[in-house]
């Protein structure tokens, strides 16, 4: 049940081979994560083609997935990839491919905070999050445990049972909503 | 720590090997299969059987130049095949091929798998949509629909067995079927009696998600050109090939490890690596035999499958080995 086990003959990916907090090499992949997942999200923001903003979100949702697993949760990165990538990048990107064979650029007015106040809000932000992240004082916490499917199972359905609970009345409304939307649709 | 990335160097190697190996011998294979089956020789020129036919065609795909259609969108043109080919990659290192040959054994191992293998519709998406051909586009909406369809009931399918045995972890899917082919999964128990069906279903969704015929929607050749890939030449196409023959490795390496004992043999005796390539080839074959001699369905014909038949069947099952479960 350890799944850092590496008890194969080619046992590679090992937790203290490469989440050790003090190993360079662990280092260096963990900024390949960060890059990705930010890459992505620049490329999900920026383009103008909704099939590649959509690639660029699931370049970013593998990165985050990828941070996931260096932080020793291998069940939720795997599920990050399941739910985010297999199905909600492909939903998105089916839509539109359903939606808009071609693709005629809208734009529309441009908001209150596309010019000079965008970027002091920008800059404001940036600034804000530099301070926070220099004064912070990281706190390593030992590992709780090794972030098993049964581990995350049993928490989910006894201390976090409530959010659980709430979640899936988000998605219920999700669904109704999607739902509501689809009638009005079709009466017309 | 050295150590262990030669590790990881020689398990990534070990596993691409094995899978383009694996591609480029499988495209012999059903050649040669076709062949026999429609009563003409195949592939038999290059080399003892024409055993050298897939080093030829690697190097004609490797020599041609790649041509990117004009109004394509050439990053996602590009990514797409590469895409095809590296979760399927991902997913030969957590395939454990025998007690002791595995790259990285993971408890949610099974997860592992469906993750990387949920890539294949993206790049099939992006394929189709980045060669700017409408023969591309609508055979990648066609494939994909087929794909998010036929993951339903698999994972259905899949969720029985992992709450049979407990585990997710693949070594420990099989040892728990170690002993003889009674034990395996695929076999009726009294927790759960449709075991046979989960097994079809599974074998079904299998032959679906790899898009192999009868379910070929997404390069149906009478009605698209050559469906997604229909734009792509030389080694776009090949990553594609590939891809979907590391992907038939993978299904096979799935439905033997989960139904049929792994490494496990029939009859308890020197269970090894050897009974789990008999058992992924004899699966294999059993798929390209499936494909040559079934007529391909129609999209409504495959959608209604998943949807009205299979789907309500696992969930059926689900439950019932839910039910039998608290009672055993």
């Amino acid at each position: 049940m350890n799944p850092t086990d590496a008890s194969g003959i080619l046992g590679f990916f090992t937790a203290d081979g490469f989440a050790g907090y003090a190993d360079p090499l662990a280092g260096i992949v963990f900024l390949i994560m960060l890059a990705t997942t930010i890459i992505g999200g620049i490329i999900a923001c920026n383009s103008e083609r909704l099939v590649r903003a959509v690639a660029g979100l699931a370049l970013c949702f593998i990165g985050v997935a990828a941070i996931y697993y260096y932080l020793n949760s291998p069940f939720v990165a795997m599920m990050q990839m399941l739910i985010y990538v297999g199905a909600v990048c492909i939903t998105i990107a089916f839509a539109i491919m359903l939606a808009a064979p071609e693709e005629n650029k809208k734009k529309g007015p441009a908001g209150p905070l596309s010019g000079p106040l965008g970027l002091i809000t920008a800059g404001l932000a940036t600034i804000g999050m530099i301070g926070l992240a220099v004064n912070t004082k990281f706190i390593v916490l030992p590992k709780v445990n090794m972030g098993g499917v049964k581990l995350i199972g049993a928490e989910l359905l006894t201390s976090y049972s409530m959010v659980f609970e709430l979640v899936s009345i988000v998605l219920l409304i999700a669904i109704i909503g999607s739902l509501i939307i689809a009638r009005h649709g079709r009466s017309k | 720590m050295s150590l262990t990335i030669l590790n990881a160097v020689i398990a990534v190697v070990a596993a691409i090997a094995f899978a383009a190996v694996n591609a480029a011998y499988l495209v012999w294979a059903e050649r040669r299969g076709a062949g026999r089956i429609q009563r003409r020789p195949g592939p038999n020129v290059n080399g003892p059987l024409g055993l050298l036919q897939p080093p030829c065609d690697g190097i004609k795909l490797m020599a041609k130049q790649i041509m990117i259609p004009g109004g394509a969108d050439k990053a996602l043109f590009m990514v797409a095949p590469a895409l095809a080919m590296a979760p399927a990659i991902m997913s030969f290192v957590t395939i454990p091929f025998s007690d002791t040959i595995v790259a990285h054994s993971m408890n949610v191992g099974v997860l592992m798998i469906f993750a990387f293998a949920s890539l294949g519709a993206m790049s099939i998406l992006l394929a189709g949509w980045g060669s700017r051909n409408k023969y591309a586009v609508m055979a990648s909406v066609r494939a994909v629909s087929q794909n998010i369809s036929y993951e339903i009931p698999m994972l259905i399918t899949v969720i029985t067995i992992v709450m049979m045995t407990g585990t997710m972890d693949l070594k420990e899917l099989v040892a728990g079927q170690a002993g003889g082919m009674w034990n395996w999964n695929a076999v009726p128990s009294l927790a759960s009696p449709l075991m046979p069906v989960s097994f079809l279903i599974f074998f079904i969704c299998s032959l679906a998600e790899t898009n192999r015929a009868p379910f070929d929607l997404g390069e149906a050749e009478s009605e698209l050109v050559a469906g997604f890939h229909t734009e792509y030449g030389s080694m776009g196409f090949g990553l594609f090939f590939m891809g979907e023959y590391a992907n038939i490795v993978i299904g096979a390496s799935l439905i033997t490890i989960l139904f049929l004992g792994g490494w496990g043999c029939p009859l308890g005796l020197f269970p090894g690596v050897w009974w789990f390539l008999l058992k992924i080839y004899i699966l294999i074959f059993s798929f390209i035999w499936i494909r040559w001699t079934f007529p391909r369905t129609t999209i409504y014909g495959l959608l209604n499958l998943s949807w009205k038949i299979l789907i309500p069947i696992s969930l059926f099952n689900l439950l019932l080995t839910a039910g039998l479960l608290k009672v055993f």
